[in-house]
Formats: structure tokens, C-alpha cells, sequence
């Protein structure tokens, strides 16, 4: 893979570290000048994105992993506008795992929008100066003259006008333009970005047709189910692969040794048969000996008990922030602050269970049909662990039930590529049950956090410290997928304040779930501030808009994505008020109901929401969500958009009001929906959204509206009832 | 020995034993993948199929013990007005995300409007409850349910019926 900017998991993540806005890796657009370079592949293909037909079909290619946040219908959306096209002759179809070609192939951080933007608009600009260029030819006219219309090179002067598709052949002969120089569209001739249009996938769905990873169906091919340690960390002694292999339908059974890597293939049992189910039975009569080793003892109690001890004596062992004199203005407060806030692990539970399907060919190389968020990284990986050069793995992206996060890492292709590479010729697809996967996550970080805050006899906030007590995974590359930024708001804003940390070993892995970090710090630090606004006889809103007063915006930085928009005071002050506006804050609420507000910066995107809520007979019942979001100029599609908060703020309050995930003995102790119970229609609120545009480029929305609809909900509860939450999830005895 | 079981109106044998699921003989036996794995206890709904139109958890329901009971998945569910309905409503509402569950749900919602036409919003939160959407486009849904309850089509199959 020349120059591959194969995106690993970790790569990713540390680029999200840096909080907010501000993202910090070079790897920006070279895949426009790529996409420049793939012409005369076929007849009628423009570049690497686009082939026109005869009969004018536009075949536009969706490079990134379609995980349910609509990316694959919106960025040919941003293709088939710039070209003019009629969205109803374009076909889509997903492109194949091919970082020279593509450049990044990657769903995650709400990446996707902010990085193609601009590229995937000039590939379609580019199409069509190509478009128009061979017309001119044609017409022996100057193509400053002609024009384009809904897949049409147009001739004002004389009226004529000749398809997409006569021009298609012609047009891939001629020399592709400096795509970052080709005129893109001013906003307001949008014909396609802007429109609400479904998933381009959906009416596959609805009848039930095969597009699902797990949907693979090759000839020959046979199922396996895997079995690992429910103790993380353990090594396989035995297993009693007789017995197994005895049982009626199974094929074969056999032990598959770990590489060292959690994140990629752990010791276990491949069962292998013709049907899943039948490899699963026979799989229950395993008897696996493991050394569990030194992680068994493990518990969430004892990393609670460990952790509480660690925030009320010991010193952090580093700082990650630090400003003024923390010290100072704590010792002439005139008041203080001093509270603890914690939040568990989390599993993702995607609908789709981790699957995938391989094939070992008999020269050795790999094809495999990946249901990954990072299928590049996939790619790279499984070729390293095989010892194959990475064009030798071939991978099929396939849709995907869901991500979350999950897919990030991809344990599953490396397990199914190391069980294929045991049976060589024969297609085999992995499925995890649901145990699997909820004991088997890379799990949102458990996390706490002592805060102190300081006020001057006015109220003002004077002071802030927090101690975050967080895990690391002994080992090489160990990492923290929700590590916390030194910038994370109020650092700025506050004259007198230290971020620091304390790190407790764990071998539970570790991953980001939608909204890494800020999941779980939205929760605490609005949570926080609301109980600073409190004791200075305000309310949070105001608070934060005083802390922000006066501030200027941050300078641009060059992120991960392009351009990077510092933090802009200016976004959080409107939709802020947006959100106030919306829900009538301030209003007389009915008896036994309250607001409460929660504003967060992630991705790129500004939130503030406003929740409504009421307790009735120890239930928790949202009434009411406005949210209000900036996420710059312009919503490519709002029926994807829309849905992605929706969603998002289910998922949030879902997360806030029943979901954790257990260590009991260095395992997890949930195993399905019963007991790990993702939020169900009962739940719904009501929810209205608005986007206020502000004048950015466009940012992404499968994230930033869910980390602050949990504070928003745990702040409406303290002012219906004057607890205050502190823990995740709600425990509702505490209400009462 | 094979079981013999009724599937969208068609006889199918299926070389499997008599306590295989039939959401796995569905897939894995006879190709038809449409009916979702989701969670193997029937605590989601992803595999949800009619047995005599009744919303039915495909993967805790045993291949040999159906009968003479006709099984509808969703690859069938477009063969009667109710059912086409609801898949146009689900476009038109542009009701899902990943949309790995929506098979499961339209069963459901199909299986809820040909027993109650009318039916209220606990209704259908009610009948709705046992299938998970982890994307959460529970909002459009319910809409969806409601604007083919409001159009009557549910109401006139059950007249014809």
C-alpha cells in the first residue's frame, strides 16, 4: 500500500484526545490528487469516484464504511451535486478496501464530513469540467460558454444539450484539472446537498435483502463460533477438543493461539460446523483449563474502593493542566466545592453481532468480507499477524447493524482470518453470540473524578482542580481510549486550575464508544459547573456564559481533518441561547416536573439541550429534549442529520439511566440485553431539534449531540428533586 | 430426517434437527437472511417472523415445533397491502440508521396492525417493546406505525379478511 494512510484505531484516538475542536494529526486530502490520477480505468470513468454509462448512469463510489450514520448516500451526495448530476440516474456503490486509491476509508469521530467536504465536492467539480471540456471539443466552442444542468452540458447559446452519458467516453480522454483549483459551487445553487433524502440502502432493507456483513453467504462455506476466556488476560492450558469434535454437526475444533495482542487475536476454541447454532451446542460442552493469572481478583468494587481511596489521599501521579495558582485561590475562597463523580465501563452492543467471514486461498493470501469501521486498518493488521504484504489481504467492506465504536478495533478479522488460515480453500464466517460480545467488548473506561471548585465572595469562579483517577493496560502501546484533555472545558477559562491524573492497572480492553471522553466528561463537568452555578445563585446557562464572557476565539489549528476551527465562545453562546429559547427556560413547569441543561464541544459540533423530566413511582420519565446544535454552514442531508440527534440523545439517556458494565473475578458479569437493557420505545421523548448555521465548514453529527443530554438529565433531576446524581448510572433509590 | 416446515406460503425441508432454531435454519439451511441474529434469547426482536401472523421470536423457536403453522418472514412481507405499507411508510419516514433490526420491527408493527388497526400510542409502545433499535429511531418508528394506522389500510385488510 503506497503512502497508505491506513488509519489505525490508535491513530484515530489520539487525534481525538485533543478535546473539542482541535485535532491534531497531518493527513488531510491527498486523495484528490489520487482520484486525478485513476482515469481510463474503464470506459466512461472520470476518476476513482465516478463512471458514467450510455444510457447515463451515474455509478458513484461510497468510500467509507457504512455503519448506520448515512454516510454512504451522503458522500456521493456531495459528488453528484458539484457534477450537476440528477440524483435519480445516480447508482452507489461501496468501494473495496483501498487506501491508494480512496484515501481514508474510516467511520469514526464524526470524522467523515469535515474531511470530505471539500475533497469529495471537487471530485465532482472536477467530473465536471471534465464533462464540459470534452462538450466544448465536441461543439468546438469555448467551455467557458457552456453550462450544466441535472446531468446535461448545455449550450445557452444555441439551446442544444448533450447527456452525461453521450459525453461520458469522450470525457475520461480528457486531462483531469488540478481538483484543488476547479470552481466548486457557491451554497446557494446547492440542487442535492441541503435535500432530505433516505438511505440509499433502505429499500433493501425493508424487503430483507442480504447486505449485512453477517449476510456473507459463499459456496462451501461453514461456520464457526470461538470461544475465549471470560477472564481477561488468560492463556489457554487445554480444552477437551475430543469431545467436541464428537458432537453431531461439528466439523472440527481446534485451539487458536493468541499473538500477544488483545486487540487482535487472544487465546481460544474455534468450533467449527455447517450451521452457527450447531457449532454453538456443541460449543457448550467445552471444558476450557485457562490461567487466569493475575487479573482474576479484579472487580469493579475493587477499582470503586481503589479509586475512592486514591481521590481522597493520594497525590495525582501527573498533571495534565495546569494554571494560575490552584492553591492560592483555593486558600482564599470564600467558598468551596469538593464532590466525586464516577461513570462505569460501557459495552457498545451493536444490533449486528461482531461477525466476519474470510477465505484462505490456496496461495496463501487472504480475502475477507469485514464488517469494520477501520477496514484499512483491518487490512493492514491481519497481513502483519498472517506475515503478508497487505495487498495480499483483500477486503470487502459490507454494511454494518451499528458500530459505536466497536468496530474500531478489529478482533473479530484477525480471529476469523487466524481459523481461516487452519482450513485453507474454505470460506469461513465467525459470529459472536451476544454473550460473546458483551463480555468480550473493548469497553467505554470506567472513570473518576474528585472536583473541587473555588468562588470569591461575589461567586465568582476563582478556582478548579480536578483528580482523575483512570486505567492503563500494562504492556507496549498501551493507551487510553478516554484519556482526557488538558483542554477540557473550563481549562481556559478559569485563571486558577490543574487537571491531573492518577493511573490503576487493568487488563479489561479498553475502546471508544460514540463520543469517546466526552460520554463521560459532559456528565461530570456539567454536572459540576451546575452545582458551581448553584451555590452562586445562578443557573448553569448563566454560568457558562459568563465564564465564556469576553473570550475571543481560538486561532485555527491544522487538524487530522483539514483545517480545524479553534473553540469558538461565540458558537456555544448561540446555541446556548437557541436551546434556552426553544424549551422556554426559565418557564413555570407543570407540578412534578423540571429542566435541566447540559451544553458540550465535541467533534467539531456544539450542543446545548434542555431536558424535561418527572419521577412517578420510582421511574424516571423524559418528557421533552430541545436540542440545539451548531455544526456549521450547512446539513448535507437532515434526514440523516436529524436522526443522528435523535438517536444520539436516546442513546445518551439510555446510557445515563440503566447501563453498566460489571467486573466480577476479571470478567464481566452482563451477558445480554436483559442485563445490559439498551433503551426500548417506551422511552422515547419528545424531541425537537434546530441547527443554528454558523458561518464554518461542515462537521459531523454521529456523536456531539449525545454527551450533553446526560448532564441536561442528571441536572434536571437535582432541580426536581434536590439530589444531585453523581454516579452513573442513575441510581433512582437516591432520588426518592 | 428432515423437518418439513410452511414458509411464506411454500413447503420447505430442512435437514437439521428438530430443536434448531428457526431463525438459523432460515439462514444458515435455507439461505433466507432477512430475519436477523441479534441476541439468541429472544430479548431483542431482531428475528421476529409471523407463525399464523403472530409476532414470533424465530431464534427460541425449535424448527420441529411449528406444525402445520405457516411461518411469514420478511422477505414475503410486501405480498400483502398491510405489509407493502408499512415499507413504503419506513422509506418515506426514512426511519432507520443501521437498520440491522428493521426487519425484526416491521414484523412486529405489521403483526400489531393486523390484530389492532387502530391502535393508541401505549399500544404500540406496548406491542413495540421487544425490539430493540440500539440506533434509536424509535421517533420515526412510531410515526410510521401511526401514519399506516391513520391510513386505514390495516382497518380495510381486516375487513377483506
Amino acid at each position: 500500500m503506497p503512502e497508505a494512510i491506513a488509519l489505525s484505531r490508535r491513530t484515530l484516538l489520539k487525534a481525538s484526545v485533543l478535546s473539542g475542536g482541535g485535532l491534531a494529526l497531518s493527513a488531510a486530502i491527498p486523495m484528490v490528487a489520487r482520484a486525478a490520477a485513476v482515469t481510463g480505468e474503464a470506459q466512461g470513468t472520470l476518476n476513482a469516484f465516478v463512471t458514467i454509462a450510455a444510457d447515463n448512469t451515474i455509478t458513484i463510489v461510497g468510500k467509507n464504511p457504512e455503519i448506520g450514520q448515512g454516510i454512504k448516500t451522503m458522500l456521493p451526495m456531495l459528488i453528484a451535486d458539484e457534477m450537476d448530476a440528477d440524483w435519480d440516474q445516480v447508482k452507489i456503490v461501496q468501494g473495496e478496501t483501498d487506501a491508494a486509491k480512496y484515501g481514508p476509508q474510516l467511520a469514526g469521530g464524526s470524522f467523515a464530513t469535515p474531511m470530505n467536504w471539500m475533497p469529495m465536492r471537487q471530485v465532482g467539480a472536477g467530473a465536471r469540467q471534465m464533462l464540459l471540456a470534452a462538450a466544448s471539443r465536441r461543439w468546438g466552442i469555448d467551455s467557458a460558454k457552456l453550462t450544466t444542468k441535472l446531468g446535461k452540458v448545455i449550450d445557452p447559446a444555441s439551446g442544444r444539450s448533450l447527456t452525461y452519458g453521450e459525453l461520458a467516453n469522450d470525457a475520461a480522454g480528457v486531462a483531469v484539472p488540478d481538483l484543488a483549483k476547479v470552481p466548486l459551487k457557491n451554497p446557494k445553487d446547492f440542487h442535492i446537498i441541503g435535500r432530505a433524502i433516505g438511505g440509499i440502502d433502505s429499500p433493501k432493507i425493508v424487503r430483507g435483502e442480504p447486505i449485512f456483513g453477517v449476510d456473507t453467504q459463499l459456496p462451501g462455506m461453514v461456520y464457526a463460533a470461538f470461544e475465549r476466556s471470560p477472564v481477561f488476560g488468560a492463556k489457554l492450558v487445554s480444552a477437551n477438543l475430543d469431545v467436541v469434535k464428537a458432537q453431531p454437526g461439528v466439523i472440527d475444533a481446534f485451539i487458536v493461539k493468541g499473538n500477544g495482542n488483545a486487540e487482535e487475536l487472544v487465546d481460544g476454541v474455534a468450533v467449527i460446523a455447517k450451521n452457527w447454532w450447531i457449532a454453538d451446542q456443541a460449543r457448550q460442552k467445552l471444558e476450557i483449563k485457562w490461567d487466569n493469572g493475575q487479573w482474576a481478583s479484579h472487580s469493579s468494587k475493587g477499582y470503586d474502593a481503589a479509586a475512592r481511596k486514591l481521590m481522597a489521599d493520594a497525590k495525582p501521579q501527573e498533571t495534565l493542566a495546569s494554571h494560575g495558582d490552584v492553591d492560592a485561590a483555593f486558600a482564599s475562597a470564600a467558598k468551596v466545592l469538593d464532590a466525586e463523580y464516577s461513570y462505569p465501563f460501557l459495552a457498545h452492543v451493536p444490533m449486528e453481532p461482531m461477525n466476519c467471514t474470510a477465505l484462505c486461498h490456496t496461495d496463501g493470501s487472504m480475502e475477507m468480507w469485514a464488517p469494520s469501521q477501520t477496514p484499512q486498518g483491518g487490512q493492514t493488521g491481519v497481513a502483519k499477524m498472517l506475515g503478508l504484504t497487505p495487498d495480499k489481504v483483500k477486503v470487502h467492506i459490507t454494511r454494518m447493524g451499528g458500530g459505536f465504536g466497536r468496530r474500531l478495533t478489529n478482533d473479530y478479522m484477525h480471529q476469523v482470518a487466524a481459523i481461516a488460515k487452519h482450513m485453507p480453500g474454505k470460506p469461513v464466517q465467525m459470529i459472536f453470540s451476544r454473550e460473546d460480545d458483551v463480555r468480550g467488548d473493548f469497553y467505554r473506561p470506567a472513570g473518576w473524578h474528585r472536583l473541587r471548585a473555588a468562588l470569591d465572595d461575589k461567586g465568582k469562579l476563582i478556582g478548579y482542580d480536578d483528580h482523575f483517577i483512570t486505567f492503563e493496560i500494562p504492556g507496549p502501546g498501551a493507551y487510553n481510549p478516554a484519556a482526557m484533555s488538558k483542554d477540557e472545558f473550563p481549562a481556559k477559562f478559569v485563571p486558577n486550575l490543574r487537571y491531573a491524573q492518577t493511573k490503576m492497572q487493568t487488563a479489561v480492553p479498553m475502546g471508544a464508544l460514540r463520543a469517546p471522553t466526552s460520554n463521560a466528561m459532559a456528565f461530570v463537568m456539567q454536572s459540576f459547573l451546575d452545582e458551581v452555578a448553584h451555590a452562586a445563585g445562578k443557573d448553569l446557562p448563566t454560568l457558562l456564559l459568563e465564564i465564556v464572557d469576553g473570550a475571543e476565539k481560538e486561532p485555527d489549528s491544522m487538524g487530522f481533518t483539514g483545517p480545524a476551527p479553534g473553540f469558538n465562545p461565540a458558537r456555544l453562546r448561540a446555541v446556548t441561547k437557541k436551546a434556552l429559547e426553544m424549551s422556554g427556560w426559565g418557564k413555570t413547569m407543570p407540578a412534578g416536573h423540571a429542566l435541566g441543561f447540559g451544553y458540550y464541544f465535541s467533534h467539531m459540533g456544539y450542543f446545548a439541550e434542555v431536558v424535561e423530566t418527572s419521577l412517578e413511582g420510582g421511574r424516571i420519565n423524559v418528557h421533552n429534549v430541545w436540542a440545539a446544535g451548531d455544526v456549521g454552514s450547512q446539513i448535507i442531508n437532515p434526514h440523516g442529520a436529524l436522526n443522528q440527534v435523535q438517536g444520539s440523545i436516546i442513546d445518551g439517556i439510555g446510557q445515563a439511566l440503566a447501563l453498566a458494565i460489571e467486573i466480577e473475578g476479571g470478567a464481566v458479569k452482563q451477558s445480554n440485553f436483559h442485563d445490559y437493557p439498551i433503551p426500548r420505545i417506551p422511552v422515547t421523548p419528545k424531541i425537537e431539534v434546530e441547527f443554528v448555521k454558523s458561518d464554518n465548514s461542515p462537521t459531523g453529527l454521529g456523536e456531539p449531540a449525545l454527551p450533553p443530554v446526560i448532564p441536561a438529565l442528571t441536572n434536571a433531576l437535582f432541580a426536581l428533586t434536590g439530589k444531585r446524581i453523581r454516579t452513573l448510572p442513575i441510581d433512582v433509590k437516591q432520588l426518592a | 430426517m428432515a423437518v418439513k416446515v410452511k414458509i411464506n406460503g411454500e413447503v420447505r425441508e430442512i435437514d437439521a434437527p428438530e430443536d434448531m432454531p428457526l431463525l438459523w435454519a432460515l439462514r444458515q439451511e435455507l439461505g433466507m437472511v432477512g430475519t436477523k441474529f441479534g441476541c439468541g434469547k429472544a430479548l431483542c426482536g431482531a428475528c421476529t417472523v409471523h407463525v399464523d401472523g403472530v409476532a414470533t421470536r424465530s431464534c427460541s423457536t425449535p424448527i420441529g415445533s411449528i406444525g402445520e403453522s405457516e411461518v411469514t418472514t420478511v422477505e414475503a412481507l410486501g405480498q400483502t397491502d398491510l405489509g407493502r405499507a408499512l415499507q413504503e411508510a419506513w422509506l418515506e419516514e426514512d426511519v432507520m440508521q443501521c437498520g440491522y433490526c428493521q426487519a425484526g420491527q416491521l414484523m412486529s408493527a405489521t403483526a400489531l396492525l393486523l390484530r389492532n388497526p387502530e391502535p393508541s400510542a401505549r399500544q404500540i409502545d406496548a406491542a413495540m417493546s421487544g425490539n430493540i433499535c440500539r440506533c434509536a429511531c424509535y421517533t420515526r418508528i412510531k410515526s410510521a406505525i401511526t401514519q399506516v394506522a391513520e391510513s386505514g389500510v390495516a382497518k380495510k385488510g381486516k375487513a377483506n379478511a
